[in-house]
């Protein structure tokens, strides 16, 4: 460490961690009027959202800070985490925007735990993206994890809720340890946790008996990582939590934590363990494979459009890791267009399938859709553009992403992993169709309850989730330029 | 986006015929759904395509071998992708062809269609977007993009205004379409991660300037994505088994326009990216490919013959049809080509009048059942007649559109080789005997007594059907107005990639004999 670890970081670090501080201080704000009202919490909703616009203003470069290291080279201020972190803020603002009715709906008196909550999960993920050391991303995966798993479980008196809680705290936390005992070795055998010094410490050590301590090592955090993200064989907690959770937090958590945790994954195995390439290249190659099977063949026979989008993250997931396998500077920019896109689609699927739900979430099976073209034909109309977007339809993002994605892995000569890919992504056309089938093609069996119109925060939020599904698919270039030539400050 | 609005404002009718549809889109989307506007205003934008279509036809005739009315604007620049679309003397007939159609289709929907009338015409200028970019495409990507922007209307109107089967065999429609055309998109990565471009025209020049050669793995690589999407389209043999359901369960227009035009993305694909982008592949593997064609023809043909319902009867001629072009393109010569494509407006006519015809049939009686029907000649002779136009059309009668397309395709079949005429030649019989077959049974005979009124062909009814006729008729009389436009694109075609130099290395003394044939197709054309 050049710098001497008793001096106070100058006031530029906190400058740079402003966002973070600014999510950490609404979410207290939060808390403590929670305990203070009565009645409707809506407006503590509107705090969060002006908590985390004003994040999300803070984060971007040069208005506050400029880039750079902060808090003795603990996190890295790149454009790569300044892009990650906006777009965990953007998940966090829309995921709000969506349940703000839905809180409304199920339990007027909750919801300030909610939004507190969802802050928080932020505020890790930021840390998360920004982390420059394997302690901070431990840290930022707790804070974020913690925080999700209370979601999770938040309507306490719904039964799914309360196992889709337990099972994913208990695999969760079982990740988290693996993880943290990855980062023990490293420890142990580099005598640091800092990224930039495991990738130096890699080429001089390659032929010592610490650098298989180090292999393993990289496994377990490959693992621990790999629950996070939900890729095979390490999925199987996905589909359960995806169905049990209410569907704000579904589409907060298929999001935002995974956005995070693939950029940690990015960051650690394209800068860090780069070195290490030759041995991680085909497990990659396999988990990609695996994932995209599992989740789209998984997808296939479901019933429950919760449980059906719970594999179809999976099988998204997979495509990421494509990206990873690809292990270049195209793949990084890929999986950061391929995330941003995923999450947008993905909040606006949610927030429409909550929406039709109704109270308790009663109507979450598919043929429950029937007839929602006639119902509401605007809602069944942006529903559809998520779902083509999610089969990669043009025009949207979900069809630029995979195209890039695939390119990567083309370019990186995995001929055999994109025709599969692709191949993957032709069959999981056949389970989102189901969702097209039943909003256009089908008439309810039973007469359904007449849904009313959605509440206005709802309906910008899916207004805005699809503009951006389509601005991202149609005018792509201003971010696939920022995620361009982030990625070159990653991978330099 | 500045140059681009100027472009389109310098008054670029390939951009002005691009964007019509889909602003006819946004409109009638706008429109509210219980009035007549959603019609009035689909027809106004399919006419308005067509004629702003009409004015691409003289920068194209001059200079039939190149691409005219270019458009070439950076899009998802990041990605190295253009919206480079421009108009050859292929590309030209099939866009008129499209936007001649469309309109008859709109016209169709009005008659047919009996609810939610404005989302299935805002779904009709989606798909006229799609297939008009899909048509003029010169970025391979932007291509692939058209090519999906036109699946996604087709899948609807199926699915949402078919029959009681329609949303499952729509499901299969899409998935079988999109799994070839991942695969295509496959192909397109392969060849930009290999010349770093993503333009046709530029590859194609790198091609044949040989700064680039692909090896023998990468052309198999190429070449068989690209035919999975075209072979699953058009379709070839043994992919079509989603063709005759959908056909089936599709609702008139939308049928009408699948067989009419959609078949047609699948053989013009082939034809400008199948053949040429992997050119060795596609000579190599050409005979087993002709096999399956040969195979399309006859199947197609035999189960035409036994089919009860008429709907399916012309799905399958249609297979068996489209079969043919698909050999006269692997034929890889002149003849084949031109025969092709030229078959490709004939077919487009009268499969499309076909199927128009015998959705008037099935308003009046409700069913498709050659059964239910018999005699009607009778009651209505207007119809009657009409559809015996279009079926000699589709027989390959002379005079007719169909004969100077499947002459040049036998010819260029048994150029190439001639145990291939003999499979196309048994399609055209087997075609004369379920055709004729088929109208016996429905219009002539005893009236069938279930039946007790049908109305003739009224005003309304005759004005979608008398321009096709009169096309039909122009195709089969005077094939000096599209030949030599066809004919020079497709040479220029079959030159920049060294296919016919190939084959007249191979075939040297038969060179001049072939030319002289090509005089003779084209005056017994005439003489016609």
């Amino acid at each position: 460490m050049p710098d001497n670890l008793m001096a106070s970081p100058p006031i530029a670090d906190y400058y740079r961690l402003l966002p973070e501080i600014l999510l950490t201080v609404f979410g207290i704000i939060v808390m403590i009027l929670e305990s203070l009202s009565k009645g409707k919490r809506t407006y503590l909703g509107i705090i969060s959202l002006i908590g985390l616009a004003a994040a999300f203003a803070a984060n971007l470069p040069g208005l506050v800070a400029e880039p750079g290291f902060a808090f003795h080279n603990m996190v890295s201020i790149d454009s790569y985490g300044i892009f990650f972190r906006a777009v965990v803020i953007g998940v966090g603002f829309l995921s709000i925007l969506s349940s703000l009715s839905y809180l409304d709906r199920e339990d007027s008196n909750a919801g300030g735990e909610f939004y507190a909550l969802i802050l928080f999960s932020v505020v890790g993920q930021c840390i998360m993206v920004t982390a420059a050391d394997l302690i901070m991303v431990f840290i930022g995966l707790e804070i974020s994890s913690i925080a999700t798993y209370v979601l999770a479980g938040f309507l306490r008196d719904d039964r799914r809720n309360n196992e889709a809680a337990l099972k994913y705290f208990l695999l969760g936390s079982f990740a988290t340890a693996f993880f943290l005992y990855g980062t023990a070795w490293i420890f142990g055998s580099v005598t640091s946790t800092n990224l930039e010094a495991i990738r130096r410490w890699m080429p001089d050590n390659q032929t010592t008996s610490l650098s298989a301590i180090v292999a393993v090592a990289v496994a377990m955090i490959f693992v621990g990582l790999g629950f996070k993200v939900s890729v095979a064989p390490f999925q199987m907690w996905a589909p359960d939590v995806y169905q049990g959770a209410a569907a704000p937090a579904t589409g907060f958590m298929s999001a935002g934590p995974k956005a995070a945790a693939f950029a940690v994954f990015f960051r650690l195995f394209l800068t860090a363990f780069l070195p290490l390439h030759d041995r991680w290249a085909w497990l990659v190659w396999g988990v990609a494979l695996g994932t995209m099977l599992i989740g789209n063949l998984g997808a296939l026979m479901q019933t429950n459009v919760k449980r059906m989008l719970g594999y179809s993250s999976i099988a998204h997931a997979g495509y990421v890791m494509v990206a990873l396998a690809a292990a270049s500077q195209v793949g990084v920019s890929a999986a950061m267009f391929y995330l941003a896109s995923y999450a947008v689609m993905n909040i606006g699927a949610f927030a429409v399938i909550g929406y039709v739900a109704s109270r308790n979430e009663r109507f979450v099976k598919i043929e429950d859709l029937a007839g929602l073209g006639r119902r509401q034909p605007a809602v069944a109309a942006l529903l559809s553009i998520f779902v083509f977007s999610l089969i990669g339809v043009p025009l949207t993002g979900g069809f630029v992403g995979k195209f890039y994605v695939f390119q990567a892995a083309l370019n990186s000569h995995l001929v055999w992993l994109t025709i599969l890919g692709l191949v993957n992504s032709a069959i999981a056309a056949y389970y989102y169709l189901k969702i097209i089938v039943a909003i256009y093609m089908r008439e309810p069996d039973v007469p359904v309850m007449q849904l009313e119109a959605p509440p206005i925060s709802l309906r910008l939020a899916m207004w805005v989730s699809a503009i951006g599904v389509l601005l991202l698919g149609i005018f792509p270039s201003t971010l696939l330029e920022f995620a361009t030539s982030s990625a070159a400050s990653l991978t330099k | 986006m500045d140059s681009f609005l100027s472009s389109v404002l310098s008054f670029n009718y390939l951009a002005l015929a691009l964007f019509i549809p889909l602003i006819g889109f946004f409109v009638v989307t706008a429109c509210p759904r219980t009035s007549r506007l959603p019609f009035f205003y689909a027809l106004v934008f399919t006419l308005g395509t067509f004629i702003a279509a009409l004015r691409l036809i003289r920068p194209a005739l001059a200079h039939p071998d190149l691409f005219t009315s270019q458009i070439d604007e950076p899009w998802m620049s990041g990605l190295k992708i253009r919206l480079h679309m421009g108009v050859d003397g292929i590309s030209l007939w099939l866009i008129l062809l499209t936007t001649f159609l469309m309109p008859i289709a709109v016209w169709a929907t009005e008659r047919m269609v009996r609810q939610r009338r404005k989302s299935f015409f805002a779904m009709l200028m989606l798909f006229e977007f799609g297939l008009i970019g899909v048509f003029s495409a010169l970025d391979l990507v932007a291509f692939y993009v058209f090519w999906e922007i036109a699946l996604v209307p087709m899948y609807l109107m199926v699915g949402g205004w078919g029959g009681s089967n329609a949303f499952k065999v729509s499901v299969k429609f899409f998935v079988y379409t999109m799994a070839g055309s991942v695969l295509m998109l496959g192909s397109i990565l392969y060849l930009h991660s290999l010349t770093n471009s993503f333009d046709y025209v530029d590859i194609v020049k790198m091609m044949t300037g040989g700064q680039i050669q692909f090896t023998a793995r990468d052309q198999l690589f190429i070449f068989f994505g690209l035919l999975a999407a075209f072979a699953v389209k058009a379709p070839i043999f043994p992919l079509h088994t989603w063709l005759p359901n959908t056909y089936a369960e599709a609702p008139m227009p939308a049928t009408f326009l699948l067989a009419a035009v959609m078949s047609k993305m699948g053989t013009y694909g082939l034809l400008r990216f199948g053949i040429t982008m992997a050119p060795a592949a596609a000579h190599r593997f050409a005979p087993w490919i002709a096999v399956c064609a040969i195979i399309g023809i006859v199947y197609g043909a035999l189960l035409a013959l036994v089919q009860p319902n008429i709907k399916r009867l012309i799905a399958y001629s249609s297979l068996s049809h489209i079969s043919v072009i698909v050999l006269g393109i692997f034929a890889f010569n002149q003849q084949g080509a031109d025969g092709a494509v030229y078959q490709m407006l004939a077919h487009g006519l009268s499969t499309g009048a076909l199927f128009l015809l015998a959705g008037y049939l099935q308003s009046r009686r409700h069913s498709m059942e050659i059964a239910d029907f018999g005699g009607v000649a009778a009651l209505a002779p207007r119809l009657a007649a009409a559809f015996s136009i279009a079926l000699f059309a589709s027989i390959g009668l002379p005079s007719l559109c169909n004969f100077v397309g499947e002459f040049l395709l036998l010819q260029g079949a048994a150029i190439a080789n001639f145990h291939w005429a003999i499979g196309a030649a048994l399609g055209v019989i087997l075609s004369a005997a379920y055709m004729l077959w088929m109208y016996q049974r429905t219009f002539m005979g005893k009236l069938n007594p279930a039946i007790e009124h049908f109305h003739d062909l009224d005003f309304r009814d005759w004005v979608p059907v008398v321009p096709l006729m009169i096309l039909m008729v122009w195709l089969g009389c005077y094939s000096q107005t599209f030949m030599p436009s066809i004919s020079a694109a497709t040479n220029q075609l079959l030159d920049k990639t060294n296919m016919t130099n190939q084959y007249r290395v191979m075939e040297l003394e038969r060179e001049f004999r072939r030319l002289q044939v090509v005089n003779v197709a084209v005056e017994v054309a005439h003489a016609r």
